[in-house]
């Protein structure tokens, strides 16, 4: 169960080599081995969101996933959202109308915010209410955060 | 109301805006400081083997195979912890009656609750630590697990503490006027209802964490925590750890939801405290999901036989009830498990004039995880009982639900006042709430819907609420029971020698946007630009001495600290600018950082330039001025015991019939919490309430089975309210100053948890009366409603 393996993948852009437990998921790799303690675990099943991150592009619960499985992949995390997912205006968004509270559930609340806005979706609050409903946020009631994605594309369709 | 008159003569430049918080834009970048980012030297973690019982008798623990497992620095039983600390007891003065027993940090001979804590792994890492829990062996002797409340309390129940006569741990009754002989009249119209509210928990995103550090040489042990009182439990450590107060040092940096959930003393939180104490270096514990759900307090738990007597133009006589609630099998410390039951006895009816009331309340130990003080304290229970009883009255004599509420609400014009059990009202404003509410929510529009929805078999229902929250605690609320809780708050307002401020306050931040307004209220009263205010809360070794954020005093009470913090230093400046520019302090100014002249706001020096003078060249003032730059100002409430606040809510609902699903179309709140300092933030914060009073109303229960063991403690099988769920919610308010303060400002934070499920449960009512029936249990579930409808 200590059986250790060397990983080597990209964080924001930065190239990591570790070796990490083979049992070590992703969550717990980003936080305690790389220090990038923006990305939060809230339930450790894969069921509130907190830890939602891009894996190659893809969002993935990084709770879920094994810190062995993100080898030769490419992550992106909150710590990288303003420049390495051109987020800077959702994160705009989120602080004008105030869409976080204690801000625990936020990095994977924007995770699946950027994820809605790149696949092209319209700013339908049914729609954007449907896509973060795996995402659990205690504080704010959702709306808040339903107004900052629906704020954020249509500003980007009208530019 | 004490200190200065003259705070609002200007046009105010941040009080009542909606200005975004400062502090968000670090969390929006994944920079918060949440305890479990913390790293420190040489630190170990603490993880607790835990009773899979909920009630058993502990004959042995065997430690010494997992002793040998890597990783492992030491482990510690109950027994070894207990040595360590001087026990607790959940009991305060002024609830006179209330017992509870002695508690340790973990459980010594007998485990109470599953999930109570038995010994504790420290070890290199949390992965490891678990693996060595799988190696102790424990020989428990399984006992009867006492779950139901009601049963609880029959004679020949098990006793949970063999010292007591009873599993009963506290029993209050209000009588007023004499409600038996009122009801018994001839035009009275008696309605009945047992009403049950399910047990559930916070669920706080963030998990209860904290990480203890000792410096020997120092002698003092630091305890960084998720939590909302610092100065709480820098008592609470001292006391039961045997330590001066001054060598504790209780830090709350980021916290990841509280409402309530951390507030209070976890012996898991203090067994790490007393482990980092005997290692001397860094421990941490932070509780993952499942001992979340199991440890974290629990709320409601209520069984309620409730009656009202209305005439038949709809004059409430009377109503009362019998109340039983199930706790735990302790007391929690320090505040008391007792303290929801006397909310409930206190305030049910608080909004209705009315003269005759009888009320029970039974307050039961059991094996089930300790219920305690949750967003919102009894006030879901108080209003779901008067509320829910006067529509169910309403319908019974034929009156709209409305109409009934206009004949017995308080009149606005009849502050101050006291309600029909004593509580002290003034500033409040029942029916201007009512008005806007239906004002806002078109009612006529909808009742002719629902009238043509149900011709289409479509069954929605409109419910509403009138309801009271507990704002701004005076020192009558725990202070007069002897509990460490300070009801006064601390600000402190310091000009650095670059013209900015520098403010610290008592009260603490989590997510709600205390440090916002905190820098608000002093950049307006002060005159500086907001983003020239650095703020400061959650460490007892800086901030002034205060109680911290519970009870939605955070902003009536610390906020009127920081108002008047703010106007003292300002005095103190003016007094200096005067003498620097030889004029009169009444005739001068600060705005925007710059000292003008009052009247033609001309600039006369800039703050910087000011404090440059005081700090660096004192050689050019008078001898005699010696400027301070810094001014600390504290604040309690004198004049009532709390500021109560008032709203009106309604939801709009859809029940279907086929699936008995609820769907919520709808949500309205006007709230009257006296001055809005940041619309948006406050708007938010009733959002966010009601959401959690959706989830209590209609899918939060900690589901236990006869031998005590919680079947649903993952958030996989605990449902809590998620997006594609909630309703859109409008908020607006009445802002009727309270008269307690300069600031005017109420509490805010609990009423939308108060409120909503009293107006769910009318609604969902309102929408099955054509079926002729109707649900009084909470979480409404799909099974309860079709088992209401008779389909299943």
């Amino acid at each position: 169960m200590n059986k250790t393996a060397q990983i080597e993948l990209i964080v924001n852009g930065e190239k990591y080599f570790e070796n990490v437990p083979v049992r070590m998921n992703l969550a717990d790799f980003l936080r305690n081995k790389l220090g990038l303690t923006g990305t939060h675990v809230g339930c450790e099943h894969g069921v509130c969101g907190a830890c939602t991150i891009f894996l190659d592009g893809v969002t993935a619960r990084s709770c879920l996933t094994l810190a062995v499985q993100a080898d030769e992949t490419e992550i992106t995390t909150i710590e990288g959202y303003e420049t390495d997912k051109n987020a800077s205006d959702l994160i705009k968004n989120f602080h004008k109308r105030n869409a976080l509270q204690c801000g625990y559930c936020t990095p994977g609340m924007l995770a699946s915010s950027i994820e809605y806005i790149e696949q092209g979706n319209p700013p339908d609050r049914k729609k954007v209410k449907e896509h973060i409903s795996g995402n659990y946020c205690r504080c704010t009631g959702y709306q808040a955060i339903v107004d900052a994605i629906c704020t954020t594309i249509q500003e980007r369709q009208s530019r | 109301m004490t200190g200065p008159a003259t705070v609002f003569d200007k046009p105010t430049d941040y009080i009542g805006k909606s200005i975004p918080r400062s502090d968000a834009a670090r969390l929006l970048r994944g920079k918060g400081r949440y305890v479990d980012d913390m790293q420190l030297p040489r630190m170990v973690h603490a993880v607790f083997l835990r009773s899979p019982y909920a009630h058993a008798k502990i004959n042995a623990i065997d430690i010494s195979q997992a002793m040998k497992l890597p990783g492992v620095v030491a482990i510690y039983t109950g027994k070894d912890i207990a040595q360590h600390v001087e026990p607790y007891v959940g009991v305060l003065s002024h609830l006179p009656g209330l017992r509870s027993p002695a508690q340790y940090p973990l459980a010594v001979d007998v485990a109470r609750w599953q999930g109570e804590p038995v010994a504790v792994v420290i070890c290199a890492s949390r992965a490891l630590g678990e693996d060595a829990l799988e190696h102790i062996r424990v020989d428990y002797e399984k006992l009867t697990a006492v779950t139901d409340t009601l049963n609880a309390l029959s004679p020949d129940a098990p006793l949970i503490h063999e010292e007591y006569d009873s599993n009963l741990a506290w029993k209050r009754q209000v009588e007023v006027g004499n409600l038996e002989e009122a009801l018994a009249q001839d035009d009275v119209v008696v309605v009945e209802k047992q009403i049950k509210f399910g047990r559930h928990t916070g669920v706080t995103l963030e998990t209860r964490a904290t990480v203890c550090d000792y410096i020997p040489g120092d002698g003092q042990l630091i305890m960084y925590y998720a939590g909302q009182a610092p100065h709480m439990l820098q008592f609470i450590l001292a006391k039961h750890l045997d330590m001066l107060e001054e060598n504790v040092r209780v830090v709350a940096h980021d916290v990841g939801g509280s409402f309530g959930i951390k507030v209070h003393t976890y012996g898991d939180e203090i067994a790490t405290a007393i482990v980092a104490k005997l290692l001397k270096r860094p421990v941490k514990f932070t509780a993952d999901r499942l001992e979340s759900f199991v440890t974290d307090i629990h709320a409601r738990d209520h069984f309620v036989d409730a009656k009202i007597g209305v005439k038949k133009d709809g004059t409430i006589v009377g109503m009362g009830f019998n109340d039983f609630t199930g706790i735990g099998p302790f007391s929690m410390y320090p505040r008391t498990s007792a303290i929801e039951c006397n909310q409930i006895l206190n305030l049910t009816g608080a909004p209705y004039q009315f003269e005759h009331y009888h009320a029970v309340g039974h307050v039961v130990f059991q094996n089930k995880t300790l219920m305690c003080q949750y967003r919102a304290v009894g006030h879901p229970i108080a209003m779901a009982i008067s509320d829910c009883m006067i529509e169910e009255a309403a319908r019974v004599i034929g009156m709209d639900p409305v109409k009934i509420r206009r004949k017995n609400l308080i009149p606005d014009d009849a502050y101050p006042t006291k309600s029909t059990t004593g509580m002290r009202f003034d500033d409040l404003s029942h029916h201007a709430c009512l008005d806007k509410l239906l004002e806002i929510m078109d009612y006529d529009a909808l009742l002719e819907d629902q009238q043509n929805a149900r011709g289409n078999g479509i069954y929605r229902g409109i419910g509403f609420v009138s309801l009271v929250e507990v704002t701004n605690p005076s020192p009558m609320f725990y202070g007069v029971g002897g509990a460490p809780i300070a009801s006064q708050d601390g600000a402190t307002v310091r000009l650095d020698a670059a013209g900015a401020l520098h403010i610290s306050s008592s009260v603490t931040e989590q997510g709600q946007g205390t440090n916002a307004i905190l820098q608000q209220i002093a950049a307006d009263v002060f005159g500086v630009s907001i983003e020239r205010v650095k703020v400061t809360t959650g460490d007892t070794a800086t901030v002034p001495y205060g109680g911290g954020t519970w009870a939605s005093r955070g902003a009536g009470i610390g906020g009127e600290a920081m108002l008047l913090a703010s106007h003292a230093l300002k005095e103190q400046v003016l007094d200096t600018a005067a003498v620097i520019l030889q004029a009169k302090p009444e005739d001068l100014d600060i705005a925007f950082g710059e000292i003008v002249n009052k009247g033609s706001r001309e600039r006369k020096i800039s703050l910087g330039d000011l404090a440059k003078i005081v700090y660096y060249r004192g050689n050019e003032l008078p001898h005699d001025l010696k400027p301070e730059l810094i001014a600390t100002r504290h604040y309690r409430v004198t004049d009532f015991p709390f500021v109560f606040t008032n709203g009106a809510m309604a939801a709009h609902v859809e029940v279907d019939t086929n699936t008995g699903l609820i769907k919520i179309l709808h949500f309205w709140a006007v709230e009257d919490c006296g001055r809005v300092i940041n619309p948006q933030l406050v708007d938010d914060q009733i959002r966010g309430g009601v959401v959690q009073g959706i989830g209590g109303a209609l899918y939060e229960e900690c589901v236990y089975d006869s031998d005590g063991q919680m079947q649903n403690a993952s958030m996989a099988d605990y449902l809590v309210p998620m997006a594609s769920e909630m309703p859109e919610i409008t908020v607006a308010h009445v802002e009727t100053y309270t008269k307690t303060s300069v600031l005017g400002a109420k509490g805010a934070g609990e009423a939308g948890t108060g409120g909503a499920p009293a107006a769910i449960m009318n609604a969902v009512n309102n929408a099955l009366e054509p079926l002729n029936c109707g649900l009084w249990q909470m979480p409404m579930t799909p099974e309860r409603v079709l088992k209401a409808l008779g389909k299943i």
